[in-house]
């Protein structure tokens, strides 16, 4: 690994400036301050953290409706855990299921089929939040529930990807990004030809990167040696997991049970074919026009900055929420409250790791 | 929540096995992988296994992991 670290080094020194490093995934960004890795970095590479957190963009409006949902009499809320403690605008699905509603943790979507089949005279809502990695499991989940002619299962689709995100990003003139660390696991399904038109059109490399600290350390080697070159290609460190094309079951599965939209990101507002949507076939298990959801203007905090936090503009020690009336105990953005929230790994890891 | 963990098949039935993480046990839905076979490493997310390993990607990976545990760094995912 130090030979690793040391090569690193050396390619700082060849690039001669300062540069931007972007882990898009939660999950590197977790990986990376779990193993300390950034302290093993040149002062001049910055790794930056990005919106790869699926908990983390999911819009305030999208939580009050899963809240005004699982306050119906007849409905039980099915979600990820990472959910439960985001705040709405005025409570939280942990706080509603204090009060008596039934919300219930599941591990996978199909946990809530299963929940559909034992509970016939409940609507049972799977809140369908997560990247590539995430939504072939849930289309998965409403085949399943089509094949077995269940009529009480539904999901409130508000799933993401990753391409146009990044591209976005890359038009934001508060961020100056000189190279992504792709998201492993996206990938996986998506495949790494994916992030091509991101090398081609602006020149800004990817390396798709696995998620031991190792893996870290590589890419970051790829990249600076990519910059050094003046090369902008996608290359893969993550290849043990990840290839070219990628898990083509799992897109035709996707594309059999959704398509593109546009889609609003919590910070970020609304960037077009970020989203997926359930296709008109599948509208009986879409749960916005089956139980009538409406998504109202939603009020975030005004002091959170999760926004610009999501964007790498800056890090959580810039906000003045973070640590002090936003903890884990008691978040007021959600980059607070995911296991892999940006500033849930700040919070965790110390600000002396987090400064480097 | 992009977390995918590396499993081993212990058990396996049609599109339903069993997989092993360090001893515990789950069952996950391997319907989205080709050719699931018993003793296959896979990586699971969500319940479903999306990505199957060869031997020389779980020999990558063990490298990996001992390289970190003789640096003493530990952890990992």
């Amino acid at each position: 690994m130090m030979v690793v670290v040391q090569r690193i080094g050396e390619l700082a020194q060849r690039v001669g400036r300062d540069v931007n490093l972007m882990e898009v995934c939660g999950t590197h960004t977790m990986a990376a301050f779990r193993s300390g890795l950034r302290q093993l970095l040149p002062s001049t590479v910055h790794l930056i953290s990005g919106p790869g957190c699926p908990v983390c963009v999911t819009d305030t409006n999208y939580i009050d409706a899963a809240i005004a949902l699982c306050r119906r009499p007849d409905v039980i809320v099915a979600t990820f855990g990472d959910l439960m403690r985001v705040p709405g605008s005025e409570s939280s699905l942990e706080n509603e299921r204090a009060a008596g509603a039934e919300v219930r943790v599941v591990y996978s979507p199909t946990d809530a089929v299963a929940l559909a089949r034992e509970n016939p005279a409940k609507k049972i809502v799977f809140l369908g939040v997560g990247f590539e990695t995430t939504a072939p499991t849930v289309a998965a989940s409403i085949v399943l529930a089509s094949k077995a002619g269940l009529q009480n299962f539904f999901v409130l689709a508000a799933h993401k990807t990753m391409p146009h995100a990044m591209e976005a990003l890359l038009h934001d003139q508060q961020v100056k990004i000189d190279g992504f660390i792709c998201p492993g696991h996206v990938t996986v399904i998506t495949g790494a030809a994916m992030y091509r038109f991101i090398c081609e059109k602006y020149r800004i490399p990817c390396v798709v990167g696995g998620f031991e600290p190792f893996d870290m350390l590589k890419a970051t080697e790829m990249l600076l040696a990519q910059i050094a070159d003046g090369r902008a290609d996608v290359e893969v460190e993550y290849s043990r997991s990840v290839s070219d094309r990628g898990n083509v079951a799992a897109q035709k599965l996707m594309a059999e049970v959704f398509e593109e939209c546009d889609a609003g990101w919590r910070g970020i507002g609304n960037i077009p074919r970020s989203g997926l949507t359930i296709r008109m076939k599948y509208a009986a298990f879409d749960a916005v026009p089956a139980l009538g959801v409406r998504f109202e203007p939603a009020r975030p905090h005004p002091g959170c900055r999760c926004g610009d936090v999501l964007r790498g503009v800056i890090t959580p020690l810039e906000c003045k929420l973070f640590g002090k009336a936003c903890t884990p105990t008691d978040p007021f953005g959600p980059c607070m409250v995911s296991s892999e929230g940006t500033c849930a790994a700040y919070f965790k890891y110390g600000k002396r790791q987090a400064a480097v | 929540m992009c977390l995918a963990v590396p499993a081993k098949i212990v058990e396996l039935q049609g599109t339903a096995a069993t997989i092993s993480v360090e001893g515990a046990l789950r069952e996950v839905d391997v319907s989205l992988i080709e050719e699931p076979r018993l003793g296959d490493f896979v990586l699971v997310h969500a319940g479903f296994a999306i990505h199957k390993w060869d031997q020389s990607e779980v020999d990558e990976w063990e490298t990996i992991r001992r390289g970190l545990e003789v640096a003493g760094s530990g952890g990992g995912g």
